[in-house]
């Protein structure tokens, strides 16, 4: 049997997890501001920073292994809607900070093992990168089930609002260990990893800290999926629109 | 040969002047961020250096200033590289970086290996002090304060 791992295939799969961070880093940046507190907006801002440099670092690789001309800027700012190819969970806007730091728990708690497995990629580049993200990646999720534990165990008002968020973004959990046919290509070459395999360890930290922060997990109902193909949600098109339009609007523009 | 060493050498000694721009007491050597300095025959300069954070604003502005020193000291070919493996650990930073830190009020990190780390306010070096919180001015750092003496100061992060 010939391995197919063309460079095309890597390069698809290394954009996937570079759409997942850019997107999130441009969720909690458009927080900035508006945090409850002074710190919190540091650290927002700060966890949004380390978001985008990974996706900086994996859109610069994979403007190296396409080689055709484009950048790795290029990738993030000039594709649109359906050539993103990120989770649903981190395109879903924030009505409030509960909804943020739901978001943002429920993915971290799978961006670490994430990370860790990646880290033994046989691809150098790919394992330096997810070796510097998990480092990073433990830092967000002991952040973020810090507020879920706060907020869950806090007052009548804040333990119904971030329940109702972890309730609405439920349905976007499953996708994240979905695995295709691509996950499974390049977790056979060991370039990446299939990321079924990461369900336990997501579970288990999930209910360790939904049961400090007195909250229920929701029941397992219907779940929502599509956007590694590029079928998203009505709101990540906005939101690139917001975070693409200078460079379209003044191409080749510079810092 | 003997030639190729001594630019080797003088590259290093033009690099100590390029800063990381959120710590100007530290030189890229200092913090680890330079990983090798190579000379060719023919004199061109390859720099390899490691990123501390993912998103570290200051590795662009670090880049720029390598072309710049080596320009202005004769080097004509300057290449840049950056290498993610091994990432980069504060382990990595000096005895001398880890002084030079807490002389500018910057607690230096401890071992990544120390459960609870064990952290010194660099004003009055009382042990009582707290996390206000993980993520401060820059990635690397995080906001504490001293119960002691009331200081509010940085925490170099062990990563």
């Amino acid at each position: 049997m010939s391995t197919i791992t063309t460079s095309d295939a890597l390069a698809t799969y290394v954009i996937r997890h570079a759409d997942d961070n850019v997107v999130l880093g441009q969720r909690l940046a458009e927080y900035i501001s508006r945090a409850p507190e002074l710190e919190e907006d540091l650290a927002v801002g700060n966890i949004a920073l380390d978001h985008i440099g990974v996706a900086d670092h994996l859109f610069t690789y994979v403007a190296k292994i396409t080689d055709d001309g484009r950048s790795g800027d290029d990738f993030a700012m000039l594709r649109s809607e359906r050539e993103y190819t990120n989770l649903l969970l981190v395109e879903q806007r924030h009505g409030g900070f509960d909804d943020l730091m739901a978001r943002q728990f429920l993915f971290d708690a799978y961006q670490l093992p994430f990370w860790e497995a990646l880290s033994a990629s046989t691809d150098e580049t790919v394992a330096g990168i997810a070796q510097r993200a998990a480092k990073e990646a433990k830092y967000h999720l002991r952040h973020s089930s810090m507020w879920i534990v706060r907020l869950g165990d806090g007052t009548a008002e804040s333990h119904g609002r971030i329940q109702a968020s972890i309730d609405r973004l439920w349905r976007f959990t499953a996708e994240m260990f979905e695995a295709d046919d691509l996950d499974r290509e390049m977790a056979a070459s060991g370039l990446g990893i299939d990321p079924s395999t990461l369900r336990s360890a997501w579970e288990s930290t999930v209910d360790a800290v939904l049961e400090e922060a007195t909250l229920v997990r929701p029941a397992d109902t219907f779940q929502t999926s599509g956007g590694r193909s590029g079928m998203h949600t009505e709101y990540l098109g906005r939101m690139l629109a917001d975070m693409q339009w200078l460079p379209r609007a003044h191409p080749g523009l510079t810092w | 040969m003997t030639a190729v060493v001594s630019e080797v050498d003088r590259a290093r000694v033009l690099l100590e002047r390029v800063v990381d721009p959120d710590l100007p007491f530290l030189s890229i050597a200092d913090i680890a961020i330079l990983r090798d300095v190579a000379v060719s025959d023919e004199g061109a300069v390859t720099v390899t250096i490691t990123p501390t954070y993912s998103g570290c604003p200051a590795m662009d502005t670090i880049r720029e200033d390598v072309h710049s020193v080596l320009a202005e000291g004769g080097f004509g070919e300057v290449e840049v590289k950056t290498v993610y493996a091994p990432a980069w650990t504060t382990e990595w930073m000096s005895e001398d970086a880890k002084r030079k830190l807490a002389r500018n009020s910057i607690a230096p990190p401890d071992s990544v290996l120390a459960v609870v780390p064990e952290v010194l306010c660099p004003l009055c070096s009382s042990e009582s002090v707290n996390t206000v919180s993980e993520f401060g001015s820059t990635a690397c750092k995080s906001i504490m304060v001293c119960t002691e003496c009331g200081e509010p100061f940085d925490y170099f992060k062990a990563i």
